[in-house]
């Protein structure tokens, strides 16, 4: 006789049903990318989602597991999450190589889905940034942004994504242009003020908002992460906790300290929509694997991150400290996980048994 | 300092006293017996009765192979406090006493007596209905609830007479009536309501006498509108709705649960390791308060209850009054099913139900729910387990707050120091976690598997403690023997070397008497002679 434990009935919700709901959530922000870089979006994302799959698949076979797991979307997902943290501009080879570190090292060599202590994306994009820091902050002008459009037909997209600039007869400077936040960061350092900094970068909100400012592929449009965000919120596919902390604590901490030096230190609604914090915040610290379980912790979670981005992001070399932050809190979940936990029905406050 | 907490967030209604932690607000329904009239079950020929159908301890059978019984007759009588009597549930003959399989997923057996129906369904009288109970001293009508074999027929089957008494150093405030659906599909306690209000009402009303309580209130959930009108309806009709009233609660599982209920109610929380009692509640099932008015004001045993039987397979689904010791198969053919080979059953809803080995148990007090189900039906619910994704989605409806997760997975490395850490016990195994898992990990299964596994390391201890204790005592006493016969020893060579120098002193005596010897020889002869 098979031995089977009550509940005799199931809610109907699976990994697949996780997984695939935030592929589509991120679709607004993958249609985005594609509008502003064109054909070279659409290399990218092909390139890192294939070749994330294919490693999954060969990982799965070499290791003896069941093949058929490479369609749980977690490796699609990992793979689209990777593209759109990469700058459009990155040379063919270090995708394909951040692709293949993400699922193999970043994953697999942990034991699969599910063991992984790091969000695999974010390290393979962490590994590439220390390795390769000129390549991962050199930022294409965006297509709708003053960029040449010539530049953006297939042939020449195809070339300059397989063998760079050079290819196409252009040279770095012509064709890139510096991020709101690596702008203001060079700047501070030779004494002009924020505001001043904002003002020559011809800085506007709306446009940090609705998306045309340089930056990695998927971070264009706070727009578009939103409404993916927003809709995994809504069908409880992530929860709120960690979006909600990690952002209320940036905007706590930027805009205090912005009230106290204004020339010193950037405004929070700049530092909410620069750079990678909105697609990390919804899509990248949310990593169920490697976040906490709890609500309670995932609160602290959120902290800790909005706490390390803010302070990576003004104190820090690197202009942008949002994935370092995730990859740093993820260190810290089993921690978490241990030392912060929910009341227990019943129980007092930090009293037990 | 976090009660005050507490109470500013109550008086700022930031906490709503209308929910519990966690819980599952869509938990799949199947009501397909919602709204069905109840429905007598016929009486079998043969009736089973098993020993103990509470919880605490098992009865003594009263009667012998060959008695004739009465319907409502005890025939087993309670033993120890926590317990209480069984009753046979028709007139018949005992033909015999032998252990028989009850509704348990183990399959194991327990003493059972099985009753011969003869058909004519005499009831025994010894009990006399005491309609004027308001005038009857407390203690017999405890009495009378104990000896009419009433337990909490929600599922629980916690001897009843227990929470029923006035302690002036825990004065009861509020009796709650719990007419929350323990499962989502069952419908026995909100037909019940619908059909018996009165008699549901008068048996509150006579707890309410019992254990003084300022008021009592009767919750529903939203779910079952019906029964609120019906149950409001009746408190006017008995002019009752200035002692009760009754509290419409929003749907979610598991709201039936007795912690969870009081919870949702009065927004405090039983402390762990204590009964409700200890915050000023007493909370019975709507099943349980009919049983109480038919024992008291009837003067009626409890030998028949109320099921929804249910599944996929069931051509007449129904909410029946069962006999109890009725036959699981005799009521399932009652109910239409004829393959018997292709069914699974589960006793008790589809969240907590527990999967029977048998067809052949009978009915028993805690049996509210019988659902057969297609084999293939129950084994594409248990999906094979996948990796855990860390989602959290277990701890977000747990009704105890814990980290089910992590729980489990300590309970599954057999980490089970770490999963009590984690508080293991304080699981309710309601089973929410499983239902929403998107690995469909079976994480109460292995939270069970962990609470025996501490349970029998926990023996093991014991046992080794004792046996260490009677090693160390035997020890002891070999030790004290070994003192003991060194003690004899040492006086015995004591002895020995006093007698050895009285011995010699004497030598030494006769020794130098002999020096004086031939004096004596020589004069010896002279006196003898």
């Amino acid at each position: 006789m098979i031995f089977l434990s009550s509940p005799h009935q199931h809610g109907g919700n699976s990994i697949q049903l996780t997984m695939y709901s935030v592929i589509i959530a991120l679709l607004p922000a993958a249609m985005v990318s594609v509008y502003l870089y064109g054909w070279l979006a659409v290399f990218l994302l092909s390139l890192c989602i294939g070749a994330c799959l294919l490693t999954e698949y060969m990982c799965l076979y070499w290791m003896g597991k069941n093949t058929n797991r490479v369609w749980d979307g977690s490796a699609a997902l990992t793979g689209l999450l990777l593209a759109l943290t990469l700058p459009a501009a990155i040379p063919a080879w270090m995708a394909l190589f951040a692709s293949i570190f993400a699922i193999v090292l970043g994953k697999q060599l942990y034991g699969g889905l599910g063991f992984n202590p790091f969000n695999p994306a974010l390290a393979a994009r962490v590994v590439l940034l220390i390795s390769f820091p000129l390549q991962m902050t050199t930022w294409l002008i965006p297509m709708h942004a003053g960029a040449t459009l010539e530049m953006y037909d297939f042939v020449t997209s195809l070339k300059f994504f397989l063998f760079g600039p050079d290819a196409i007869q252009q040279t770095w400077d012509a064709v890139s242009m510096a991020s709101p936040l690596g702008y203001v960061k060079t700047e501070l350092t030779q004494g002009v003020t924020v505001g001043e900094a904002l003002v020559n970068y011809n800085y506007s909100t709306l446009h940090a908002f609705i998306g045309r400012e340089a930056g990695s592929l998927g971070e264009g449009s706070a727009l578009a992460l939103l409404m993916g965000g927003i809709w995994l919120m809504a069908r409880h596919t992530i929860s709120w906790h960690i979006p909600v902390s990690y952002l209320a604590t940036v905007a706590l901490i930027a805009g205090l300290f912005n009230l106290i030096n204004p020339d010193l230190y950037a405004p929070p609604l700049f530092h909410l929509l620069a750079g990678g914090l909105i697609l990390c915040a919804f899509f990248m610290a949310t990593d169920p694997v490697s976040s906490p379980s709890s609500g309670i912790g995932k609160l602290v979670f959120g902290f800790g991150c909005g706490l390390l981005t803010w302070v990576i992001r003004t104190f820090g070399n690197y202009p942008e400290g949002a994935m370092f932050s995730v990859v740093l809190m993820n260190c810290a979940v089993p921690l978490i996980d241990y030392y912060v936990r929910p009341r227990v029905y019943g129980y007092k406050r930090g009293s037990k048994a | 300092m976090f009660d005050l907490w507490d109470k500013i967030q109550q008086s700022l209604h930031l906490k709503s006293q209308r929910h519990f932690t966690g819980g599952i607000v869509h938990a799949r329904q199947y009501k397909i017996t919602a709204h069905q009239p109840i429905i007598t079950c016929p009486v079998p020929d043969v009736l089973i009765h098993p020993i103990k159908q509470h919880i605490g301890e098992p009865c003594e059978p009263l009667v012998k192979v060959g008695d004739r019984v009465l319907r409502g007759q005890m025939i087993a009588k309670a033993q120890g406090y926590l317990s209480v009597p069984v009753h046979a549930s028709t007139s018949g003959t005992v033909f015999k006493i032998e252990d028989h399989t009850i509704p348990h997923p183990s399959g194991m057996g327990l003493p059972s007596i099985f009753i011969k129906a003869d058909g004519l369904d005499e009831v025994d009288e010894s009990l006399h209905p005491l309609p004027n109970y308001r005038s009857v001293d407390a203690v017999e009508l405890r009495e009378r609830i104990r000896n009419a074999g009433i337990a909490g027929l929600g599922g629980a089957v916690f001897p009843t007479f227990i929470k029923l008494v006035h302690d002036h150093h825990n004065p009861v405030e509020t009796v709650i009536l719990n007419g929350i659906e323990c499962e989502p599909w069952l419908t026995n306690d909100h037909q019940l309501m619908v059909e018996k209000a009165h008699e549901i009402i008068s048996g509150m009303d006579i707890v309410l006498h019992l254990v003084e309580a300022k008021q009592g209130i009767i919750a529903i959930e939203d779910n079952t509108l019906d029964a609120v009108e019906v149950m409001q309806k009746a408190l006017v009709d008995m002019g009752l709705t200035e002692l009760i009233r009754v509290q419409v609660l929003p749907t979610k599982y598991p709201q039936g649960g007795e912690k969870q209920l009081i919870q949702a109610i009065t927004g405090k929380e039983v402390p762990a390791g204590r009964l409700p009692l200890h915050v000023g509640v007493v909370s019975f099932n709507v099943g349980t308060s009919k049983a109480i008015y038919d024992a008291v004001c009837l003067g009626e045993a409890l030998t028949e209850r109320i099921i929804t039987v249910s599944g996929d397979i069931v051509e007449k689904p129904a909410n029946m009054v069962v006999r109890l010791g009725t036959s699981m198969r005799f009521l399932l053919s009652e109910c239409g099913v004829a393959d018997f080979d292709n069914l699974k059953i589960i006793h008790g809803g589809p969240m907590m139900g527990e999967l029977m080995s048998s067809i052949d148990v009978p009915v028993v007090k805690a049996s509210n729910g019988i659902l057969a189900m297609q084999r293939q039906t129950i084994m594409q619910a248990h999906h094979e387990e996948e990796p855990c994704i860390r989602c959290g989605d277990c701890g977000d409806v747990c009704p105890a707050a814990l980290i089910p997760n992590l729980l489990a997975k300590h309970c599954k490395e057999d980490q089970f120091e770490r999963a009590e850490d984690y508080q293991l016990f304080d699981c309710i195994e309601c089973g929410a976690c499983s239902y929403v898992c998107p690995s469909h990990i079976p994480l109460v299964h292995y939270f069970r598997y962990g609470k025996g596994q501490v349970a029998q390391i926990q023996r093991e201890k014991t046992f080794a403690e004792e046996s260490r204790m009677r090693s160390d005592k035997r020890d002891a006493r070999l030790a004290q023997e070994l003192a003991e016969k060194e003690e004899k020893r040492r006086i015995a060579q004591e002895k020995k070397e006093a007698r050895a120098k009285a011995l010699a002193e004497q030598e030494a005596k006769k020794a130098a008497e002999e020096v004086d010897a031939p004096k004596t020889i020589e004069n010896k002869p002279e006196e003898t002679s």
